[in-house]
Parts: structure tokens; C-alpha cells; sequence
């Protein structure tokens, strides 16, 4: 810069340049975006109109209807009572122990060779497939502890399926909370425990709930460790007289029945496929608003 | 002179296994004797504080008295907040941290085999350098110490008396139902002053309370030290040299070695370390050639 006139400033400001490299990212990034929503768009286009005609016609029938050989008889109603079942499976052992667990991990454990080894192992197990618990399963509870292919063992598999994944979002959530806010309550006295359940739980809720609601919702989608472990593809009656012969009786869930009526030979079958398909979406995102609304009302900053 | 080198010798009569009052390691609380001025709250004898191999603050020996604000100064990383964490054990929080030596408070060693580190710190309070309210509304600020201690009685009264001592009711009054994280920074610091004394400790710790704190704010938080001077030790560990100065009865100065361990280098009645410091690295600290 030589001189600062303002003819000279003038013409500095207004450079005339232009920032192409960035405009073309912009727009590359959001050519990305539109693939991506454009197939999403296109995939749940064609299945809404797939399935429209099914709710045409049946309505709330088809919601309540039991399997059915005949396509024109076939409902979802076995699909959602099943999965509503193994959900509550996750809810009440995979919550309970695995956020016992993370509080353990985070709060008590020392950070020793141990600890670590644990940390680790965890996080692989989020990561292994999901058949592969489907085997486990299997092999534990259907064969070695005798419990068949029934409700009970689909809902334990489920549970050791996304107990990883509740422990390190909740593990996570804790970690969120400022250790400041925990030196501020052992500050005036309190013990371990209760800064544990009066500052930190309560605090890290709203991110343990968020975590472990979206992983209800991907228990809920999960289709192959329950065909491994017997939920039925065909057709079945149940009538169980109380909650033992429920639990003990066979199955299925509403992707497990998607997976089935997909490889139907039947025509019909590709419609009510489609509308299968339309009631696990709804389900899902419900459980996922209801994951952001307990977010949203429990957001605090520190 | 409120502060002195302790002598090196440890005194016999002081085992901590003689002269250990029940109190410190039972859960009921104890309120401290009335105050005598020249009472000694904290002695430290040849303390260390470790973190790993590292050693953070070598063999200090000091006398903490009562009814004093003793600052302590040194230039960053000399491990002044390591050795206040150390007053009210908030070092055990940390994994790798360990001491040597004692710290004799009322005669007890903190570190004794036994003492509840819970114990200290109900008598032992601690203000820290980011005010730190927790995200509960004002009222349950101040009412969890209490709470958690098993206080019985009027707790209304308790949160408003512990406000008004740290200057925050008038402004807070109509909104203790608000959350604590509403308000501004200097007030949330006055809150945690508050939290701190309603548990009624004997010690309040403060590591740079002010540091985030703009200049009125810092002065009202000065002004309230004084006043809690006449019911509480005071011990505050300062950044800021004016304040020191301005604020405090005794000052303690403490440098980094060659180790990189904080060291005592001098600790005198403020006024006499500001004025005439008797060792050369104190001079050069408060006339700013160094730190």
C-alpha cells in the first residue's frame, strides 16, 4: 500500500474480484445435498404411491389384521405388537444396564489399562455387525438356554445388540458435563454419589435420552439377528392366554414382515410391501421426534 | 506478622494420631471454636504436591491464620492453584496426584489415614477461577450444600442469609426460582460465594475469583472478602498483583524452580511484601521485571 487516498481506497475496496473457488465448492456441496435428498425422494415417492391403494382400500384393517397367506386378508398387526415387545425389551435391559454401566465406566472407574481395555472393546462391539449378535443369540438363547425361537430370545438379542451403543452415548453425555460443575458440588461436601445423581445425571439426561431414543429407533429397524433367531416369516396364530406364553410363543416384527413380503411370488404382496414398509417409517420417526422433543426440553446451558 | 515460615522441625505434641478430633472423620459437622486472632488454620509442613512424576509445588512450610486474607501470588504455572486445591483436598479429584509432607489444619493432617476428604471440604469451601453455578435455578444453588450436609431447619432463611452475606439478595430476591446460569458473570460468582458459606464453612478457598470478572465486578467481590473476613479464613489465589495489594492481609509469594516446581520464595503481612520484600525474586516479581 502506497498511498491512502480515497480514490485509492475507493478502487481497493471495490476490488471486482470474485471468490470462484469458493462459489463452485458452495455449489458442488450442494449438488451433493440434492443427490442425496433426490434419492431419498425418489425411493419414498415410489413407495407411498405403491402403497397408497393398499390404505385406499383397507384402511385401518390393514393396520390390524393378523399375517395371512391371502394378500387381501395379510396385516401388520403381529409386526407391531412384536416390535412394540422387543422394544420394550431394550427399554428396560439394554437403558438401565448400559447407562449403569457408562456411569460406572465414567464416573467411578479408574483410568487404568483396564478401564481402557473395556472403553475399547465396547466401542468395537457398536461396530459389529448386526448379524453377528443375531448368531449369538442363536446360539445362547435360543439352543443353549433352551428358550426357542421366541419372543423372549429376539428381545434379549436386541438388547445385547444396542447395549453398546447406549453405553457410549451415554458415556458421552456424561463426559459432556463440565468437570467444573462437579468440582463446584464435591466443592461444598457432597459425596460421589451425590454429585453423581444431583448434578451430573441430571444434567447429562437430555443427551442420555436423545442417545438411547435414537438407538430404540434402530432396534426397532433391525431385521437380520431376527430372522436369525426365529422371527417368523411365514404366517402364524397365537393366542397366548397371559405375558409367559407371550414371551414364549413365536414372533415377528415389522421389518422382519417387510423382508418376508418382499420375496412373496404373489403381486400383491409388492403393495402391501410398500405399506409395511410406510407404517415402520412412521413408527420410526415418531421415535425419533420424540428423541429431539425430550432433547429440546431438557437443552440447558452451562 | 499473620504469616511465617514454619519451622522445619515438626513439632512431637502434633501427631495427628494424638490430637485428631473425631469430628473430621464422623459425618457430624462441628462448628469451629470461637476465633482466637492468632490462630494458626493452616500449617504446612515440607508439602509436596505430586502430579505423575511431576512435582508441582516443592516443600512448602507455611502458617495460615485466622480471621486473614492470605493471597497468594507467582507468576503462571508456579503451582498456586495446586497447593489451594491441596488446602481442601480437590487434588484427590485428579488421578495422578499425590503429596508428601502435611498439611496440619487445626492441628489435623488432611492426609492423615482416614480423614474424610467430604469432611474437609464441608469445612473447607472453594470458590473457583470461571464462576461455576450449577444449571439449577438460584434457590437450589445455595440450598444443595445444606442440603447435602443433612441440614435440618429453616432453609429459606439459610439461602437468604447466605445471599444477603455475599451481597447478591437485593439483586436476586424476586427471581430465585431463575436459573443461576441467567445471571451475569460477577453475580454468579457472588452466588457461588453464597453456595460456598451456606454450608457455614470454617476456610473459603478462591482461586482467582475475579479473573473473569470485569473491574466493578472484581472490586464488589474485594469489598465482599473484606466483610467475610470478620466470620472466615480467607485464602485466594490472585493473577492480578493490585489485588493482592489492595485485598489481602498477608501475601505469599511462590516462584517455579529449576524443576519447574512451584517453591515458597517469601510470605509477609502484605503491605511489608509490597513494600519492602526481603528477597530479591519477590522485588523483581512486584516490580514486574519478571513473571
Amino acid at each position: 500500500m502506497t498511498s491512502v487516498t480515497r480514490s485509492a481506497v475507493e478502487a481497493g475496496l471495490h476490488s471486482g474480484k470474485r471468490d470462484w473457488t469458493g462459489m463452485v465448492a458452495a455449489l458442488a456441496l450442494l449438488a451433493t445435498l440434492l443427490l442425496s435428498l433426490g434419492i431419498l425422494f425418489v425411493l419414498l415417492g415410489d413407495i407411498f404411491a405403491r402403497a397408497l391403494p393398499v390404505f385406499a382400500e383397507r384402511g385401518l384393517d390393514f393396520l390390524s389384521s393378523p399375517l395371512s397367506a391371502r394378500p387381501e386378508q395379510a396385516g401388520v398387526l403381529q409386526g407391531i405388537v412384536g416390535s412394540i415387545i422387543l422394544t420394550i425389551f431394550v427399554v428396560v435391559l439394554a437403558m438401565p444396564i448400559g447407562i449403569a454401566a457408562a456411569v460406572y465406566l465414567e464416573e467411578y472407574a479408574a483410568d487404568n489399562r483396564l478401564a481402557r481395555l473395556i472403553n475399547t472393546n465396547i466401542r468395537n462391539l457398536a461396530g459389529v455387525p448386526a448379524i453377528v449378535y443375531g448368531l449369538l443369540g442363536l446360539a445362547v438363547f435360543v439352543t443353549t438356554l433352551g428358550m426357542g425361537r421366541s419372543l423372549l430370545a429376539g428381545g434379549l438379542t436386541l438388547a445385547i445388540l444396542v447395549l453398546p451403543i447406549v453405553v457410549i452415548t451415554t458415556a458421552e453425555a456424561l463426559r459432556a458435563v463440565p468437570q467444573t460443575i462437579r468440582e463446584a458440588a464435591f466443592g461444598v461436601g457432597a459425596t460421589r454419589s451425590e454429585v453423581i445423581s444431583g448434578h451430573v445425571l441430571p444434567y447429562a439426561m437430555p443427551g442420555i435420552l436423545t442417545g438411547t431414543v435414537l438407538t430404540l429407533a434402530r432396534a426397532f429397524g433391525e431385521t437380520a439377528p431376527l430372522i436369525m433367531v426365529g422371527a417368523i416369516t411365514g404366517v402364524f396364530r397365537n393366542a397366548p392366554e397371559n405375558v409367559g406364553e407371550l414371551l414364549q410363543g413365536p414372533f415377528t416384527a415389522l421389518p422382519t414382515m417387510v423382508f418376508a413380503w418382499s420375496k412373496e411370488v404373489k403381486d400383491e404382496f409388492r403393495a402391501l410391501t410398500a405399506a409395511a414398509i410406510i407404517v415402520l417409517l412412521v413408527v420410526i420417526l415418531a421415535v425419533n421426534a420424540a428423541a429431539i422433543l425430550l432433547r429440546n426440553r431438557y437443552d440447558r446451558r452451562w | 506478622m499473620s504469616i511465617k515460615l514454619a519451622p522445619p522441625v515438626t513439632e512431637p505434641a502434633t501427631t495427628p494420631v494424638a490430637i485428631r478430633p473425631a469430628s473430621l472423620t464422623s459425618p457430624t459437622a462441628v462448628t469451629p471454636e470461637p476465633a482466637d486472632p492468632a490462630e494458626v488454620v493452616f500449617a504446612l509442613q515440607d508439602f509436596s504436591c505430586y502430579y505423575g512424576s511431576f512435582r508441582a509445588v516443592r516443600e512448602i512450610n507455611l502458617e495460615i491464620e485466622r480471621n486473614r486474607i492470605t493471597a497468594i501470588i507467582g507468576p503462571s504455572g508456579c503451582g498456586k492453584s495446586t497447593l489451594l486445591r491441596s488446602f481442601n483436598r480437590m487434588n484427590d479429584l485428579i488421578p495422578t496426584a499425590r503429596v508428601d509432607g502435611r498439611i496440619l489444619y487445626h492441628g489435623v493432617d488432611l492426609y492423615a489415614d482416614g480423614v474424610d476428604p467430604v469432611e474437609v471440604r464441608r469445612r473447607i469451601g472453594m470458590v473457583f477461577q470461571k464462576p461455576n453455578p450449577f444449571p439449577k435455578s438460584i434457590y437450589d444453588n445455595v440450598a444443595f450444600g445444606p442440603r447435602v450436609a443433612g441440614f435440618r431447619g429453616d432453609l429459606a432463611a439459610l439461602v437468604e442469609e447466605s445471599l444477603r452475606r455475599a451481597a447478591l439478595w437485593d439483586e436476586v430476591k424476586d427471581k430465585l426460582k431463575s436459573p443461576g446460569t441467567s445471571l451475569s458473570g460477577g453475580q454468579q460468582q457472588r452466588l457461588c460465594i453464597a453456595r460456598a458459606i451456606a454450608v457455614e464453612p470454617d476456610v473459603i478457598l478462591m482461586d482467582e475469583p475475579c479473573s473473569a470478572l470485569d473491574p466493578i465486578a472484581t472490586l464488589r467481590i474485594e469489598e465482599l472478602m473484606k466483610e467475610l473476613r470478620e466470620k472466615y479464613t480467607i485464602v485466594i489465589v490472585t493473577h492480578n498483583m493490585q489485588q493482592a495489594a489492595r485485598a489481602s492481609d498477608t501475601t505469599v509469594f511462590l516462584t517455579m524452580g529449576e524443576d519447574r516446581a512451584g517453591y515458597l520464595v517469601e510470605s509477609a503481612p502484605t503491605e511489608q511484601l509490597f513494600t519492602r520484600p526481603t528477597n530479591e525474586l519477590t522485588e523483581q516479581y512486584i516490580t514486574g521485571r519478571f513473571g
